[in-house]
């Protein structure tokens, strides 16, 4: 079992850091928000692709919901599914694409039932991804406070 | 008189049939419209499937406004396999100015499975979002991007489920999820494991989702039991259980399918009983003529119109 996924089945700890990650990166908020800071991206996306490459086996998408999909990142899923399993899990729990490998989503489902803070998350409906964002250093959206993008017409129902 | 619509004859509480066209690969439109008058002598409202499978076959656009001219209720059914959010957005606003009220929103069996396995996959969307995307356009008038739609459509919009591929206890929280995303009906994968079925259904009406959509199963006649295997092996997400393949391969070959046909109008029966079901949804590849028999055997088929006939008491 390789390091990696040793981790993500054990993901109390990773929801634990993930809290205490996003405790430093508060402050960091206000300061990143003001200038283009390109310098700060460029040392901390090599940093972001290594660490999280080797933990979540991490596509940066630019996005991450890591923490609301049971520590486990959606965009291993062939179709990029981003709120669950399609029907073609196998019996097995194996996935329809890649019949060797587990699904994703039974993956994430399982973990997700572990976590004790941001477990229920994978309940929530998660919008349609920002492709312009691929590559990008989710760290650093996050800090400009734009960790999730939503398309403006997805939830007007909230302002209303 | 007119007829009920599929909506509206989900809205009275009566019990509902919808089955699956399988498109002929024909330019001829008379090749694609018969076994859709098949179908449509019998059940409520017909499936255009999006090439199912990843198998090419006609635009489920195109063949839905050929069923609506024609006087045939269909829901078009829309993957996100072949299509980024640009052409999702168009071909429902396309669907809606043709008049096609219901649609049925999916992510799609994978290029892999099926007879273009070289193509690309979009999967921009997944249906949950696609499902919102949908709402969102009738609800607030409004594209993705913002852009007004004016006037917006009106669909009936409806997801689909599988309550018979892990992970099981999900599989409820997955449906409400799409319920909450916009989903007003779901259509089951097949169902050939009843008791697993309806353990499923008691935890939708634990989460009340049954009062939130009309639940209709899928079903289907198995016309041997070399169907059978192929179906299970190839088709992503049906699950076929052992018996069911032995039962049929247990009886001679031509009575195989009469065999099949009984397996299917046990299991209506079955599910018909279960609190919560508001219909059956028939699929049988190719099959639409045993499609109609099963409907008609299973007291399910549509009423004569009134003008035409007697009136039937609603089934």
């Amino acid at each position: 079992m390789s390091i990696g996924r040793w981790m993500r089945n054990h993901p109390r700890v990773l929801e634990w850091s993930y809290r205490v990650m996003l405790m430093l990166m508060k402050p960091a908020r206000g300061l990143v928000s003001g200038g283009e800071l390109r310098w700060l991206d460029r040392l901390l996306r090599p940093v972001e692709r290594l660490s999280k490459g080797l933990v979540f086996d991490c596509r940066m998408c630019g996005q991450c919901v890591l923490h609301s999909t049971g520590m486990t990142c959606p965009m291993s899923c062939p179709k990029n599914l981003r709120n669950g399993p399609c029907g073609g899990v196998r019996l097995n729990g194996n996935c329809e694409v890649l019949p060797d490998e587990p699904c994703v989503w039974v993956e994430a489902w399982e973990r997700s039932k572990k976590m004790t803070h941001y477990g229920p998350a994978i309940h929530e409906l998660r919008p349609p991804l920002d492709w312009a964002r691929q590559d990008s250093a989710a760290w650093m959206n996050e800090m400009k406070g734009a960790g999730e993008p939503e398309p403006i017409g997805w939830s007007s129902r909230a302002e209303q | 008189m007119k007829r009920d619509s599929f909506e509206e004859r989900l809205l009275s509480g009566k019990f509902c049939a919808t089955a699956e066209l399988s498109p002929r690969d024909s330019a001829d439109p008379e090749v694609i419209l018969a076994p859709a008058r098949t179908l449509a002598a019998a059940v409520t409202a017909i499936n255009v499937p999006d090439s199912t499978g990843a198998n090419v076959h006609v635009s489920p656009l195109a063949c839905s406004i050929m069923l609506h001219q024609a006087g045939i209720e269909p829901i078009m059914q829309l993957g996100c396999r072949d299509r980024n959010r640009i052409a999702l957005q168009g071909d429902l606003l396309g669907a809606a100015a043709s008049d096609i009220r219901n649609v049925f929103l999916i992510t799609g069996d994978d290029t892999s499975v099926g007879n273009q396995r070289d193509a690309k996959r979009v999967f921009d969307l997944d249906s949950a979002q696609l499902l919102h995307t949908a709402e969102m356009m009738c609800d607030h008038g409004q594209f993705l991007n913002g852009s007004r739609i004016d006037p917006p459509p009106s669909f009936f919009i409806g997801a689909a489920a599988n309550p018979f591929v892990p992970p099981y206890d999900w599989r409820p929280h997955r449906m409400g999820k799409k319920v909450e995303a916009g989903a007003r009906f779901i259509q089951t994968q097949y169902c050939f494991n009843v008791p697993r079925f309806v353990t499923f259904m008691q935890q939708v009406r634990n989460l009340g989702l049954h009062e939130r959509a009309y639940i209709l199963v899928g079903v289907g006649p198995l016309p041997s039991a070399r169907v059978a295997d192929i179906i299970r092996t190839r088709v992503p997400g049906v699950v076929i259980p052992d018996e069911v393949v032995e039962r049929l391969a247990g009886v001679p070959k031509e009575q195989q399918e009469e065999e099949g046909m009984k397996i299917c109008l046990e299991i209506i029966e079955q599910v018909r009983e279960i609190d919560g079901v508001a219909g059956v949804h028939l699929m049988a590849h190719r099959r639409e003529d045993l499609v109609a028999e099963t409907v008609r055997r299973a007291g399910l088929h549509r009423e004569p119109a009134p003008e035409v006939g007697r009136q039937q008491k609603g089934v």
